[in-house]
This record gives structure tokens, C-alpha cells and sequence, in this order.
């Protein structure tokens, strides 16, 4: 697999995407902390970038990447190799080369500017909601046959996690905000990727408006050592479910 | 050499297979026929696993090819439309495969050079003209040297010095005992290079038996007018 | 040489007639301080050296000075209360008291006034006291440099550090009150001046008055309380220099206005806490130079409050400026610093050209639907704050800043 890694790895580089994705985060960082004078604000600001522009440029650049490769993926299947060793080497490559993107561009200046708990806890959060991202693109490159239908499905997955699923949360908050409903938002907003990395930094970095009167039912979850370890667990969940699946369908896919 | 049982394969509504049997042994040269769209290259794809059946087995050499990609290293594949990572060279590709093969001890590369690949090593793919694709698909085919050849349409875009090189290495390998499943809609060439006939229409197996024997029922001499034959006799069947 | 002694005593009595003073000794001839207290008339002191004093309730109804040296040790042994003080001019000065009763029908006390003029308690310490100071009904009071210290473990059982009731012109200063109920009680209290306590970790408020008109506050600190600071029912209250700080929980608050007219609130700080103020039912309060940083709601202010003015305050990093239940129009917010305000200054003068609108959309769904809270900094929270601003709908349209000021106000407290 190392071997397919390598040339998918050499397509990826050549291709200066993700050189540019590497500066574009790097600029974008060194920005916010070189604005703001409270490093705790530019933290903040930081995290609506990872929280959306992360995701989406891992859909876009897998979906456009796995679609670019089926030349690719058609020789190597004519050889003896194993179609999970192809999808595998295609995962790792593409979630390696963003997920360095990310530590350059974002980890490594935070680190360097604004070290403390809650940084960290962004840091851990970006890189896991790009391997959400990148594995929920796969899905979607797996699940159709062309590009446009592709790309078009994982910008779906994007826009639902970041905006409908949070609508459909504020729906259902609204209508049956007559009853104790605070255990099933909770389980609601754990179920979304981007909903639990937003709650976790948060608590971490903006405690203030979590505290408030329902707050302190998240935070007594969220805030202790055993929802933290959960809100990991959920998210590596996030990486592993929509892969395998997509790993079962590229098996039955017919080239 | 290859066993083929019960095979099935539907496209959406479509039915691109059904219900094929056949065997194909070593030291033979099938000539796989029929119209367009009549299931020639869906069967070669489910035999390289590229396209999954619906029902019905394949084994290669005695056994499944389900969940084995090591029978692929007995098979050399030469594709329709030779599809290569536009940015690669042709040189990279080859090394790149020989890399993923390094284990292979018998490296045959007599078509690199007939064809003078070499020379064009720095090119890159997208820069190829059709049949110079057809060589680096054919070269690779050949490559490590398999005891199973599958190629798809091969003379197809390819110049007329470059079908005579690819035509005297297959005869120049049809006697090493290797088995070779050929499709092509150039009757004569198939006629110069097979020994058996496959003839499929609408997903299903019409013919398979040897040339001679099909020369001998239709009173042909010529490949392409016994297959005609065979072609007007099914036409009278489905409309009587 | 006893004889002598107390020969000596008849002796000093006849030269300065009018003030005695009976030294208490563990190790010297007069042991007893209740003996003391019953030797000695009005004006007099009685000077109580170093020991560990077991002698139940001390009942003062003299006029006299009671000075510890050393800070002489008196314990109730968990069943009395220590002073019980109905006379005026009583000093009570450099004790350590400890262990009073408890009881949950009278406030057993370390030091129980009850229609004194003039107390004084000063440098004392108190620990493991129900009530700390409990006056009733006296005026004139000062305590100062005292420290409260209760380690209950329920709210019902501890009492308050210091507790007025019904009294006037009373002078609380210097005081570190931590683990009680209320760091500081007031009800119908009037005139007085609280000024540079420390009221910290208690269980209910920092600081709670009720119909106490007139009083002031100044530069005191109230951290860390269970409910934070409650003030109610009360008019021209004075509240300048103050901080209150983390008060954090579902009903907690850096200053809950209820019921207050009339008050000035300047030059306070507001950190850190869940929320900074609220009111409810409160008029004609001035709330100036004030800083609200690093709360989740800097200002709650319900629908039934009106002519307040918030003027001059600098709201920094808070999670929600302001957040109001209604559509309320009645209250003047001007010439404030925020730093959320996204305005420009063409024409330089130091005041955005555009107004701020420090109530948000979310804040609104927010107070009515707390769950929602999960929802904060989402992108779908960020498109409805920003469609709000330019079309606004929910959110009231006359609540705003007209004048927000583009710099942050350097106050030097």
C-alpha cells in the first residue's frame, strides 16, 4: 500500500493544490493572531474557519482528486493488487497531505502564537473534521458515477453538517420548547461532526454563554474528562463508519 | 485455464450477461465476437475483476477469483481505451508498474522496444496520440510475461507496422503455450490469431467452439463470412 | 499577695474614677472575663490577654471597651452565642471568636447587637460562627478589619457574616467574609456606607439588601458567591468602584437589580460572570463608566425596567452584549464602547457613523429557548445575526447605541 501512497502522494504535490491550501491557512492565521490583540478572539475567529472552510475544502479537493484518479485506479486494478490496498492508499495519501496542510498552516502558528488547553483542543478538532470530511467525500465519490454528481453530493454533506442539521436542531428546539429537551439536544448535536467539535472547543475556549441556565447541563456532559473522551470517540466514529462503508462499496463498484 | 459458470451481470435494467459458461485453455487463442454491446468487454472486465457479477463464478487456473487479486499477476491486460494518469510520463508509468511488481523476476520488454517507447519516456500522457496509448497498453500487457493475455480491440488505432510487431508477438507467444482471449471487429486479424471463436450477442454465449469446426458447418473458408453466418442465422431465428 | 493585688486594683479605681480598665488573665489573678464584665461599670475596658476562653454568652448591657490582646480565643463550644450586646458605646475589639451555637430559629450570633448606639467592633476574627454581626434595630455602628469565616456545609445551616436589620448610619469597611449564607445582609437599613470589603465563596450572595434606601457601596469585591449579588426593593442606592466577579451557574449574576430606582452604578467592574447584570422592574438607574468584560450576558435587562441609561461603559469579549424579553424602548444606551461593533468613523470624530444594535437575534431565540444555546457560533447562527443586522425584525429596532465609540474609554480606577 506504502508503494501506491507514494505515486498517489507525488499526483497530490504536483498538483500545488494543496500548496496553496497550505498558504491560504497559514496567511489566514497569521492574520487573525496579528489583528487582534486578545489571542483568545482570534482563537475564536479561528474556529469559524476550521469549522467551515476545513470541511469544504476536503470534500471539494477529495471528491476532485478521487474523480481525476479513476485513470489511475482503472490501471492499478488490471494489476494484482487488492482493490481495499487502491482505496486505502487513496485515503491515506489524500488525508495525510490535508491534514499536513492543516498542521502547517494552522497548528504550527497557533502553536508558535497562542499556545494553551483550548489551541490544542482546536488543533485535535481541525484535524479530526478533516479526516471526517475527507472520509464522508470518499462516500460520496464512491457512491456515484461522475464528478459533477460527486462533488455535488459531498458539497452536500458539507452544507448539511454545517447549516441544515443546525436548522433542523433550532426546528425542533422551537417546537417543543415546552418540554425538558436538553438530553435530546445534546444527543442531536453529538451526532453532527461539526456541531461536536464546535461544543467541545467552545467549552474549552468561550465557557461564558455555555454557562447559562441549560449550559451548565452541557458543560457538567461536554466540560468532564468522560465527554470529552466521548466527543473523541464520536468523531473518530465520524472517520471510520463513512469509510468503511465506502471501502465495502468501492469493492462492488464496477470500474 | 478459465472456467466461467452461470455468469450473470445487469446494468441498471439493462442485462449485459446472462447466464454465460464457457472454458478457455492454456495453448488456445479465443477470439471473442459479437456486436456492439453484446457483453465482449463486461465478460473480460468480470474476468480481471473490474466488473462484479450479479451471479455465477470465474476461476482462473482452479481457483475463484472472488476476493483474490493475486491471479492478476497471471493475466496481462490490454484495455479498449488505454485510460493513464494524464500528468504521469510514459516512462513513470512503466517504472511505477515494475515497482509495484518488483518481485517479478521475468521482465519481458521486447515490445518497449519494437515499439521504441524509450524514445518517448519523457512523455506525458496527455500529450499521447491513441495509438501510441495502444503501445504503452500493449507493452504493459506483456510485461511480465503472463501465461494469460486478455486484449481488448489491440489493433485498433494502432499503425500498420505497429499491428505487424503486436501480431508477431502474439503468434511469437501463442506458442509458449499461453492462453489469449482477443476481441476485435478485424475479422482477418482474428482469423490470423485464434484458434477458437466466442461469439456473444445480447449478453448471451451463441457460439464457442473452434474456427475449424465453424469453417466446416458454414462451408466458409473466411472467418468473417462464417461469423456472418452465424449472424443472419440467429437475425432469421428471432424473426420466424 | 492576692490581697495586694486587689488592694492594688482599689487603689488604681480611686485615682482614674471615671475610666477603669480590669486586665483577664488565663495565668493572673482575675481569670474570668464574665467576672470582668461584672466588675466593671460604664467606661471602663476590660483588657483580655491571651487564652483559650470557655465562658458561654457574654451579656454586655454596660457602656465598655472589650480589647484582646494577642487575639485572646473565646469559643462558644458550639452552643452559645458569644456577645450579646443592648447597650450603647460598646467597643468589641482584637478577638478571636469561635464556635458559636447553631439553631434555626433564633441567629445565634459571635456578636449580637440588639438597639445599641455606637457599637464598634473592630480586628476581630471570626470562625465557625453562625451569624458573624447581627445588629438590630442600631445606628451608628462601625465595623471594620473583622474577618467571617464559616465552614457549613448547607445553606440553612450557616448564617450571615454580617446582618443588619432595621438600623441607620451604619459604616461597614475592611471586612474578608467568606462562607456564609449572605457575605452582607441588609434589610430596611438606611444611610450607611459599605466600603472595601472582600465577600467571596459565600453560599448564597455576596451581598443581599432589601428596602435599604440611601446606602452606598464602594470599591468593594464581591467573587466567587453562590448566586452572586441581589439587591431589591430599594431606592438611591450608591454603587461605585465595585467588582464582581465569577459568578458562575444557571442563576447566577454579578448584580441582580430588582426593584431599584433611583441608583447610580459607576466606575464598576464586571468579569467573568454568567451574567453581568440584571434587571427587572427597576427605573431612573444611571449605569456609567462601567466595564463589562468576559460575561455571557454583560446585561439582562427584562421589558419592565425603564429610563435607565447605560452611558459610557465598555463591553469587552462578553458571549451576548445585551438581552432583553421584550420589545423594550424606555431605556437609554449611549456613548458606550463595544467591541463587537463592526461600524467605521468617516468623518473621524471618535463615534461610529452607524448605530449598534448590542441586542442579537440569537440572544432573542436564546431567551426564549435556552436549548439552543448548543447552536452558538455555528454558521447558521452567524447568517441569522448577520441577516438580522441588515434587515432587522425580531430584535428591538430602538434599542441601540447611537453614538458607540470607536476606542475603548481608559477609566484609571
Amino acid at each position: 500500500m506504502s508503494k501506491i501512497a507514494k505515486y498517489v502522494l507525488y499526483d497530490i504535490v504536483r498538483s500545488r493544490f494543496i500548496l496553496f491550501y497550505t498558504v491560504f491557512l497559514l496567511v489566514v492565521t497569521f492574520s487573525m493572531y496579528s489583528l487582534d490583540t486578545d489571542p483568545g478572539k482570534s482563537t475564536l475567529s479561528l474556529l469559524n474557519i476550521i469549522l467551515l472552510v476545513v470541511p469544504l475544502v476536503s470534500v471539494i479537493f477529495t471528491t476532485t482528486h478521487f474523480f481525476n484518479s479513476y485513470e489511475f485506479i482503472e490501471l492499478l486494478l488490471s494489476q494484482p493488487v487488492t482493490r481495499r490496498t487502491i482505496f486505502l492508499a487513496e485515503f491515506f495519501s489524500v488525508a495525510s497531505a490535508l491534514a499536513l496542510s492543516f498542521l502547517i498552516g494552522v497548528a504550527f502558528p497557533m502553536l508558535l502564537l497562542a499556545y494553551s488547553e483550548a489551541t490544542l483542543f482546536l488543533i485535535l478538532s481541525g484535524l479530526l473534521l478533516t479526516l471526517v470530511f475527507v472520509s464522508l467525500a470518499f462516500l460520496a465519490s464512491v457512491i456515484t458515477r461522475d464528478k459533477a454528481k460527486g462533488i455535488g453530493m459531498a458539497l452536500l454533506f458539507w452544507i448539511y453538517f454545517t447549516l441544515i442539521y443546525d436548522g433542523l436542531i433550532l426546528y425542533i428546539v422551537y417546537s417543543f420548547s415546552d418540554y425538558p429537551i436538553e438530553k435530546i439536544t445534546l444527543l442531536l448535536s453529538s451526532l453532527n461532526p461539526v456541531d461536536l467539535a464546535r461544543i467541545v472547543i467552545l467549552l474549552k475556549l468561550d465557557l461564558s454563554a455555555l454557562m447559562g441556565y441549560t449550559g451548565a447541563f452541557y458543560k457538567s456532559f461536554f466540560g468532564s474528562n468522560l465527554g470529552i473522551i466521548y466527543s473523541f470517540l464520536f468523531l473518530l466514529v465520524w472517520i471510520g463508519a463513512p469509510l468503511l462503508i465506502a471501502l465495502r462499496k468501492f469493492a462492488r463498484k464496477d470500474i | 485455464m478459465i472456467t466461467i459458470s452461470d455468469l450473470n451481470k445487469h446494468f441498471g435494467r439493462l442485462e449485459v450477461l446472462h447466464s454465460i459458461h464457457a472454458r478457455f485453455e492454456a495453448g488456445q487463442s479465443y477470439a471473442v465476437v459479437g456486436p456492439n454491446g453484446s457483453g465482449k468487454t463486461t465478460l473480460i472486465k468480470s474476468i480481471l475483476g473490474m466488473v462484479v457479477p450479479d451471479r455465477g463464478t470465474i476461476e482462473v487456473e482452479g481457483k475463484s477469483i472472488i476476493n483474490n487479486s493475486a491471479y492478476r499477476k497471471r493475466i496481462g491486460y490490454m484495455p479498449q481505451i488505454g485510460r493513464y494518469p494524464e500528468q504521469m510520463k510514459i516512462g513513470q508509468i512503466i517504472s511505477m508498474i515494475r515497482d509495484l511488481r518488483s518481485d517479478e523476476t521475468q521482465i519481458d520488454e521486447d515490445l518497449i522496444r519494437e515499439f521504441k517507447l524509450d524514445q518517448l519516456k519523457d512523455k506525458r500522457m496527455h500529450t499521447l496520440s491513441g495509438g501510441t496509448r495502444q503501445k504503452v497498453s500493449a507493452s504493459l500487457a506483456f510485461l511480465f510475461n503472463p501465461p494469460i493475455l486478455i486484449l481488448d480491440e489491440p489493433t485498433a488505432g494502432l499503425d500498420p507496422v505497429a499491428v505487424e510487431i503486436l501480431k508477431e508477438k502474439i503468434h511469437s507467444e501463442k506458442s509458449k503455450n499461453k492462453l489469449f482471449l482477443i476481441t476485435s471487429h478485424i475479422m482477418s486479424d482474428l482469423d490470423e490469431l485464434s484458434s477458437h471463436l466466442v461469439y456473444l450477442e445480447d449478453g448471451k454465449m451463441l457460439f464457442n467452439d473452434a474456427i475449424d469446426t465453424l469453417k466446416k458447418e458454414t462451408g466458409e473458408i473466411k472467418l468473417g463470412k462464417a461469423v456472418a453466418t452465424i449472424m443472419k442465422r440467429n437475425l432469421k431465428a428471432t424473426y420466424e | 499577695m492576692k490581697k495586694t493585688w486587689l488592694l492594688g486594683l482599689v487603689v488604681l479605681h480611686s485615682f482614674l474614677s471615671e475610666a477603669k480598665t480590669y486586665v483577664v488573665n488565663p495565668k493572673g489573678q482575675l481569670k474570668s472575663i464574665q467576672t470582668a464584665i461584672s466588675l466593671a461599670h460604664d467606661g471602663d475596658t476590660v483588657r483580655v490577654m491571651a487564652g483559650h476562653y470557655r465562658e458561654g454568652n457574654y451579656i454586655i448591657k454596660k457602656s465598655i471597651v472589650l480589647l484582646g490582646e494577642n487575639l485572646p480565643v473565646l469559643d462558644a463550644e458550639n452552643k452559645y452565642e458569644i456577645f450579646t450586646i443592648v447597650a450603647n458605646d460598646v467597643s468589641v475589639i482584637g478577638f478571636r471568636m469561635i464556635n458559636t451555637g447553631k439553631a434555626s430559629i433564633n441567629d445565634i450570633s459571635a456578636v449580637n447587637a440588639i438597639q445599641t448606639k455606637r457599637l464598634r467592633v473592630a480586628n476581630n476574627q471570626m470562625e465557625n460562627t453562625f451569624f458573624g454581626i447581627h445588629l438590630a434595630n442600631s445606628t451608628a455602628s462601625l465595623i471594620e478589619n473583622n474577618t467571617f469565616h464559616s465552614d457549613a456545609e448547607a445553606e440553612h445551616l450557616a448564617g450571615n457574616g454580617i446582618h443588619a436589620w432595621k438600623c441607620d448610619s451604619i459604616t461597614i469597611r475592611n471586612n474578608t467574609i467568606r462562607g456564609h449564607r449572605d457575605g452582607i445582609y441588609f434589610e430596611f437599613v438606611t444611610h450607611s456606607h459599605v466600603e472595601n470589603n472582600y465577600s467571596h465563596h459565600n453560599m448564597r450572595y455576596g451581598l443581599h439588601f432589601m428596602f435599604s434606601h440611601h446606602d452606598s457601596y464602594v470599591k468593594n469585591t464581591f467573587h466567587n458567591n453562590g448566586a452572586g449579588v441581589a439587591v431589591m426593593y430599594t431606592q438611591d442606592v450608591t454603587m461605585i468602584g465595585n467588582r464582581f466577579e465569577d459568578n458562575w451557574g444557571a442563576s447566577s449574576y454579578g448584580l441582580l437589580l430588582k426593584d431599584i430606582r433611583d441608583s447610580h452604578i459607576e466606575g464598576n467592574h464586571f468579569l467573568r460572570n454568567t451574567v453581568g447584570v440584571y434587571m427587572e422592574g427597576s427605573s431612573r438607574c444611571r449605569m456609567e463608566k462601567n466595564v463589562f468584560k468576559d460575561n455571557g450576558w454583560a446585561v439582562k435587562i427584562q421589558a419592565n425596567c425603564d429610563e435607565n441609561s447605560f452611558q459610557r461603559n465598555s463591553f469587552l469579549s462578553n458571549t451576548f452584549d445585551m438581552a432583553t424579553n421584550g420589545s423594550l424602548v424606555l431605556n437609554t444606551v449611549d456613548y458606550n464602547y463595544w467591541d463587537n461593533y463592526q461600524g467605521y468613523d468617516l468623518d473621524k470624530d471618535g463615534i461610529g457613523d452607524v448605530p449598534f444594535h448590542p441586542v442579537s437575534l440569537y440572544s432573542m431565540v436564546v431567551e426564549k429557548m435556552p436549548s439552543s444555546i448548543m447552536l452558538w457560533r455555528s454558521f447558521l447562527v452567524y447568517l441569522l445575526d448577520r441577516s438580522e443586522k441588515v434587515v432587522p425584525s425580531i430584535t428591538p429596532e430602538s434599542l441601540k447605541d447611537n453614538h458607540p465609540v470607536m476606542k475603548n474609554y481608559d477609566y484609571h480606577f
